[in-house]
């Protein structure tokens, strides 16, 4: 595919079947090489930065778990002051956690001042580099080491926040959601987020075989069986309109669930899988996910 | 050129001075008249930067951090709570090595909740790796906020440095104070230079991940640059009366201490009160006098030790408690002559531990009477002065 010489380079310390690591690859390769990334503290920023080595072949800098946003803020900032900035792409990056929990107050100011940064969240949705926690992206049942299956727990007992509607209230130019498996569209997307100046939200669903309980060559298979249940719409905002999304033939949500260690334990209690099918079948009908039968 | 400034406004002179390129700030009390001033000067045009309103502390000094490691000199300012919300990225800024200058304008931290000036916020952060100045009148505002950007953006310093002055004392009176002219200031400080900064035709990783093989040595490092800064700010100094005609800033200040019997220790505003009052007993013959630390991290021990080894009896005044201890500036004077070359001290000494006017309680010249006087009763640690028995169960 990219036969050029990549930004994010082999190395680095993922897990195997890493789908961030491949996620990230493709954000910076598609940003290209006028591009300075600030990131969150998290799996990326651990597996990629390990002094003395660094995966990073564009100026990187991460600086604590909540403030990228605002550390991105400062660089555009500094950008225009020194009149560089319709040269150089600013991106801040971090996992489910570091956007939707502790970093969720800086993004919101960089939005709403209209910062021309592009934001991405690598949404494994749990905090995997320290253990598997439960995030405010964890979805509904999942089993995480904070909201444990118990004789009084079914795992995570709240919805996935729906972090495309937040950046879409603040105004955000541009806000997509991709995933692993459909990295041409990833690719299209960080493109097509350039093009456009303000503040742009990219929430990129990257698998995790370690937190989530499954094989690593599963990575690929599980990405797709997300976007196909519904569970995860693939959808594209610009300006506030929604222009495009990735239909599917729903695949029942048990498909999807029962590769996953971590949704195990509901896969024998039908009353929860139908709460989730049902997070599934309000997907489909609010971005009209189906596709048109032939 | 002499103007008739509040204080406030004198900091924002200084910053404009300095050619600051990116300004961020979040209000709080009694900070605001300073992103004010700043924020206006903008607006007018007067003063060519980025000034952005940002969501909190904690994101203005994230967003300082950003533009400094992109090469821009940048400023921020706030105090108390908001001090302690930036506190996580004053120790990241440290450790980065970025040469950030913020000014804290000293308020009582809550609870209870409380605007008033003492010093436990900025205090409280000395174990940051930043630099920290502390100032007595609108001329060292002025002059400390210029030399802290030529230390700290100095290629052997590169640290933060924290500017602190005492909330509304300095932050809102009125005092006569020399603006020096853009030609001077562009003399004494060059523009920002930085080698190691986010640069797309150099592309490096800053902030990386130190495992235990490293970690270390990084903070050995910066421990290491604090003692250069303790011989690097008596050069700038010079350099500075060099250039603006007048001595101003240093480590400490002795003021009267030749032949003084009893001295008080402090920092701060309240340091031109203690002088007051020492002139009106030395008109009673009484030998009073006073070290004034002006820059307490890094902690000039060797300036401390030669101005007090000889001094039987030593008053340490303070504006913060570190609660369960001591006074932090007592703590680290009385360890200075706990060493063992104690014995070679002259006379036996006393230090004792004051902790006043937190909260915003007036200190006032009988307060410093006070303090003069319980020197030579008894030895105290952590007395607290001028409390109200009537609050006290």
């Amino acid at each position: 595919m990219m036969m050029k010489e990549h930004l994010f380079i082999s190395g680095h310390t993922a897990c195997p079947g890493c789908a961030q690591a491949t996620a990230a690859r493709l954000v910076v390769d598609s940003a290209g090489k006028n591009t300075i990334i600030t990131n969150n503290t998290g799996c990326l920023e651990v597996f990629t930065s390990r002094y003395p080595e660094s995966a990073w072949r564009v100026p990187w800098i991460h600086s604590l778990f909540e403030n990228a946003a605002a550390v991105a803020s400062g660089i555009e900032a500094a950008l225009r002051y020194l009149g560089k900035k319709e040269s150089i792409n600013v991106i801040t990056q971090a996992g489910d956690g570091g956007t939707a929990d502790i970093g969720l107050q800086a993004l919101s100011g960089a939005w709403e001042r209209g910062t021309d940064i592009l934001s991405v969240c690598y949404d494994n949705e749990a905090y995997e580099n320290t253990g598997v926690q439960r995030s405010g992206l964890t979805p509904y049942g999942a089993h995480t080491t904070t909201s444990p299956i118990g004789a009084y727990s079914i795992g995570n007992p709240i919805n996935k926040k729906s972090m495309p509607d937040i950046a879409l209230s603040h105004g955000c130019v541009y806000v997509a959601t991709a995933t692993f498996g459909f990295l041409q569209d990833l690719i299209r997307k960080v493109k097509k987020a350039f093009t456009i100046k303000g503040p742009k939200y990219l929430q990129i669903h990257c698998p995790c075989p370690l937190g989530w309980g499954y094989e690593p060559n599963l990575t690929y298979r599980i990405s797709k069986l997300a976007v196909e249940t519904g569970l995860y719409p693939i959808v594209e905002y610009e300006y506030g309109k929604l222009i495009s999304v990735r239909k599917i033939k729903p695949t029942p949500v048990e498909e999807y669930l029962k590769l996953q260690r971590r949704f195990r334990h509901i896969l024998d209690k039908p009353e929860q899988i139908k709460i989730i099918q049902e997070t599934a079948n309000t997907n489909i009908e609010r971005y009209g996910l189906k596709a048109e039968e032939v | 050129m002499r103007k008739f400034l509040q204080g406030s406004e004198a900091v924002a002179e200084a910053v404009k001075l300095c050619k600051v390129g990116v300004i961020a700030a979040y209000p709080i009390t009694p900070q605001t008249p300073i992103p004010e001033t700043l924020a206006k000067m903008v607006a007018d045009g007067k003063l060519k930067a980025e000034f952005i309103n940002v969501e909190s502390e904690h994101s203005a000094a994230s967003f300082v951090l950003g533009a400094t490691a992109t090469g821009v000199r940048s400023y921020t300012a706030t105090s108390s709570q908001g001090l302690l919300y930036m506190g996580e990225v004053i120790f990241n800024i440290a450790g980065m090595r970025l040469p950030v200058i913020l000014t804290c304008t000293n308020r009582a931290v809550s609870a209870p909740i409380n605007i008033w000036n003492d010093q436990s916020d900025s205090m409280a952060l000395r174990d940051s790796g930043s630099i920290q100045f502390y100032c007595e009148n609108h001329q060292e505002l002025v002059d400390l906020h210029i030399q802290a950007y030529r230390i700290a953006e100095d290629k052997n310093i590169m640290l933060p440095v924290m500017v602190s002055m005492d909330g509304y004392i300095l932050t809102h009176g009125f005092e006569v104070v020399d603006v020096p002219s853009q030609e001077d200031v562009d003399k004494f400080l060059p523009p920002l230079n930085l080698k190691h900064k986010l640069d797309v035709e150099n592309p490096l990783t800053l902030g990386f991940l130190a495992d235990p093989e490293y970690y270390m040595e990084t903070r050995y490092a910066i421990q290491k640059t604090h003692e250069g800064v303790l011989k690097f700010i008596p050069q700038v100094v010079r350099e500075f009366e060099g250039v603006f005609g007048r001595r101003s800033g240093g480590l400490v200040e002795c003021y009267r201490l030749e032949d003084a019997e009893k001295v008080i220790v402090a920092c701060g505003s309240v340091c031109g009160t203690i002088k007051e009052t020492i002139e009106e007993a030395r008109r009673k013959k009484k030998k009073y006098g006073l070290l004034r630390i002006i820059t307490y991290r890094p902690f000039p021990l060797q300036e401390i030790y030669k101005a007090l080894k000889d001094k039987p009896q030593i008053a340490i005044l303070e504006k913060a408690v570190s609660l369960g201890a001591y006074g932090p500036l007592y703590t680290e004077i009385k360890m200075l002559f706990s060493q063992k070359d104690n014995k070679k001290l002259k006379r036996e000494k006393r230090i004792c531990g004051f902790i006043a006017g937190l909260g915003g309680r007036d200190i006032t010249k009988d307060t410093i009477s006070y303090i003069f006087k319980r020197l030579s009763q008894k030895q105290v640690d952590c007395e607290f002065v001028d409390l109200k028995p009537e609050y006290i169960e």
